[in-house]
């Protein structure tokens, strides 16, 4: 409890003298009284008589410095207060305390926030195709010598990006070969046509879905982690540690993830068509179609090139999320919040990436005819 | 010894024990069916300035974690003022927490918020002060350790010994009566690990603040802490208690006395 009473002197001084225990839930009521008793008395000076304080913590001495520091042209002091939180209040300066010695930094321009951001695409651009160029170089160099690659490491990736990812790229190539056999049929079946469906998945499947599908999974799941794990020794200076030993980070933690990746991404583009299949077949059945007819179907649809046409892209896609993860990784700025950022950069930049270069895939297979 | 040789140092005067605050009563802790600590029992008493000592993975940080509730050992209490910090859970667990403040070794700041913010999360929280006087108590509370012109910045934007000075104003933010530090000097240069004893002396004599620190900084056990458990590897527990210069200069325990004079060949584990 701690109580506040005014007093004003006949030489013109004002005395606000505090009573009893100083810390936050007493300043809470006493902050805006104190202030109110100073304002009544603009020009006046003031004695704050802290005689009868039995207690003062950070907030009773916060209070005293606030009071001291007001600027209204005459003086506010501090009389009596007890030695032991003297000792504590002397310990501050009312008046640095009470200017902004470190301001937050003001908006800048919009112009200039367009122009930064230009400048940060433009840089990043370069950096992905240095990158590029660095990818090529260490993976020509693990070619010509692989026993210089860290294949313990490259088996460690295989199984966290390759057989741990098998579960959900089962899951979700199963339920999208199910929906967009459901999704067909129903429209096709006015016309008699639903057998039209195996070709359908089939073709979209193989060609289509299956590898951009899984890639994006791949992204989502893998490049992530590549971003954050690489991120996180970014953060805590083994990167540092590698280049000082005079070992490159590209080729002693990138060269193992994309091995990795372009063994594993096409196992499991392999795996995501004939899931897909399987779940379009069993969603036929429902349409009184038997699975043996649908693989017929899909059979006579489908080409050797077609096949061909979806598989190669799971190589392409493999080099991109694993180079994107990992370059996003290397590109980590300090701080807790970056290797988040990283990883949900690598997982932009990733899925960006894949649907950019399937785009192309589209185009030059309409060009060449495949 | 020299005269102004910081392990011969006097150290601040011997002030009367108060009641005991803490008390830590049987503790086992151990990791995966590995004993750290066997049967560890140490009081610490209000007002005082605490060090918990010993080598590296002798248990300092691990006893730090069981008492402020973040881990419970495997058997023992640990009690605040005769609340049971192990197995109290929900509201109880925070009630005993609001009573003391950490600061983590790295400082464990929040990286998304400024200096100033990161001070002054707590007092919002619990406080309902004015904002005027929130920014300002954190301000104080920055100033103390010398960060008062860095109160816009970002963790990532400073030094790590700076996040560390910053991890001290937070924890201090809601005067807390017991503070645990866990090597609060790691990492300072020795001006600021200076300063930063004579505030934990500062704090501890005029607002009566019990402090426990986790350290083997020996000039600044010297400098600032009034008694000492020292934790032994090979015992799996403490090999002493007292008044580190006592220790230092009278102890019947060679491994005791060769720690606090760094002689590594005698010295405890």
């Amino acid at each position: 409890m701690a109580t506040i009473a005014v007093n004003d002197l006949p030489d013109g001084r004002r005395i606000v003298a505090l009573d009893g225990r100083l810390d936050a839930s007493t300043v809470r009521v006493l902050w805006p009284q104190a202030h109110e008793a100073l304002a009544q008395a603009p020009g006046k000076p003031v004695t704050v008589d802290a005689a009868k304080v039995d207690y003062c913590d950070g907030a009773g001495v916060a209070l005293l410095v606030d009071l001291v520091a007001q600027e209204r042209g005459a003086t506010v002091e501090v009389a009596n207060l007890a030695p032991a939180f003297q000792a504590l209040f002397n310990q501050f300066d009312p008046r640095r305390l009470s200017q902004e010695l470190d301001p937050e930094a003001r908006r800048r321009p919009a112009i200039e926030e367009l122009g930064r951001a230009a400048a940060a695409v433009w840089k990043d651009i370069a950096e992905q195709v240095t990158f590029i160029g660095e990818i090529t170089a260490a993976l020509f160099y693990a070619v010509l010598r692989p026993q210089t690659v860290r294949w313990k490491d490259v088996w460690r990736v295989c199984e966290r990006v390759g057989a741990d990812a098998l579960p959900i790229v089962a899951l979700i190539s199963f339920l999208l070969g199910m929906i967009l056999a459901f999704q067909s049929a129903v429209p096709m079946k006015r016309f008699g046509a639903e057998i039209f469906v195996a070709d359908l998945i089939g073709l979209s499947m193989l060609r289509e879905l299956g590898p951009l599908m899984t890639a994006i999974l791949l992204a989502g799941r893998s490049g992530a982690a590549f971003a954050a794990e690489i991120g996180t020794m970014r953060v805590n200076q083994e990167v540092d540690a590698l280049t000082t030993m005079g070992l490159d980070p590209v080729r002693f933690l990138v060269t193992p993830r994309i091995i990795a990746a372009l063994l594993m991404t096409p196992l499991l583009v392999l795996f995501s068509m004939l899931v897909g299949l399987v779940g379009g077949a069993i969603t036929m059945t429902s349409f009184s179609i038997p699975v043996v007819t649908f693989m017929k179907e899909v059979d006579s649809a489908v080409t050797l090139t077609d096949f061909l046409a979806g598989f190669v892209k799971s190589f392409v896609f493999a080099i991109l999320i694993a180079g994107i993860g990992c370059l996003r990784g290397l590109q980590t700025a300090a701080g807790a919040s970056a290797v988040g950022e990283s990883a949900t950069r690598a997982v932009v930049s990733g899925i960006i990436l894949l649907v950019v270069v399937d785009g192309i895939f589209a185009v030059t297979y309409y060009v060449l005819n495949i | 010894m020299a005269a102004n040789d910081p392990l011969a140092a006097a150290g601040p005067p011997r002030r009367p024990l108060g009641d005991v605050l803490i008390e830590v009563e049987d503790l086992f802790a151990g990791y995966d069916g590995t004993a750290i600590l066997d049967n560890v029992n140490f009081k610490v008493h209000a007002g005082e300035v605490f060090g918990i000592l010993g080598g590296s993975g002798g248990g300092k940080s691990t006893i730090l974690k069981h008492m402020i509730g973040l881990v419970p050992p495997v058997s023992g209490r640990v009690r605040f003022g005769g609340e049971d910090i192990v197995g109290a859970d929900g509201d109880e667990l925070e009630r005993i927490r609001r009573r003391f403040g950490v600061m983590y070794q790295s400082g464990a700041l929040f990286g998304s918020m400024t200096l100033l913010e990161n001070v002054r999360l707590p007092i919002e929280v619990y406080t309902g002060l004015p904002e005027d006087a929130m920014t300002l108590i954190a301000r104080m509370k920055l100033a103390l350790v010398g960060l008062d012109a860095f109160t816009g910045h970002l963790p990532s934007e400073i030094s790590g010994g700076m996040q560390k000075r910053a991890g001290i104003a937070r924890a201090m933010a809601l005067d807390p009566s017991i503070l645990f530090l866990d090597e609060p000097s790691s990492g300072l240069d020795p001006i600021t690990s200076a300063t930063l004893d004579a505030t934990v002396r500062r704090l501890a004599e005029s607002l009566g603040v019990t402090f426990v620190i986790v350290t083997h900084d020996l000039p600044s056990v010297f400098a600032s802490i009034d008694r000492v458990v020292l934790l032994d590897k090979k015992a799996r527990g403490i090999i002493a208690e007292g008044d580190p210069r006592e220790l230092r200069d009278s102890s019947p325990d060679p491994r005791v006395r060769a720690f606090f004079r760094r002689e590594p060949e005698k010295a405890a584990a």
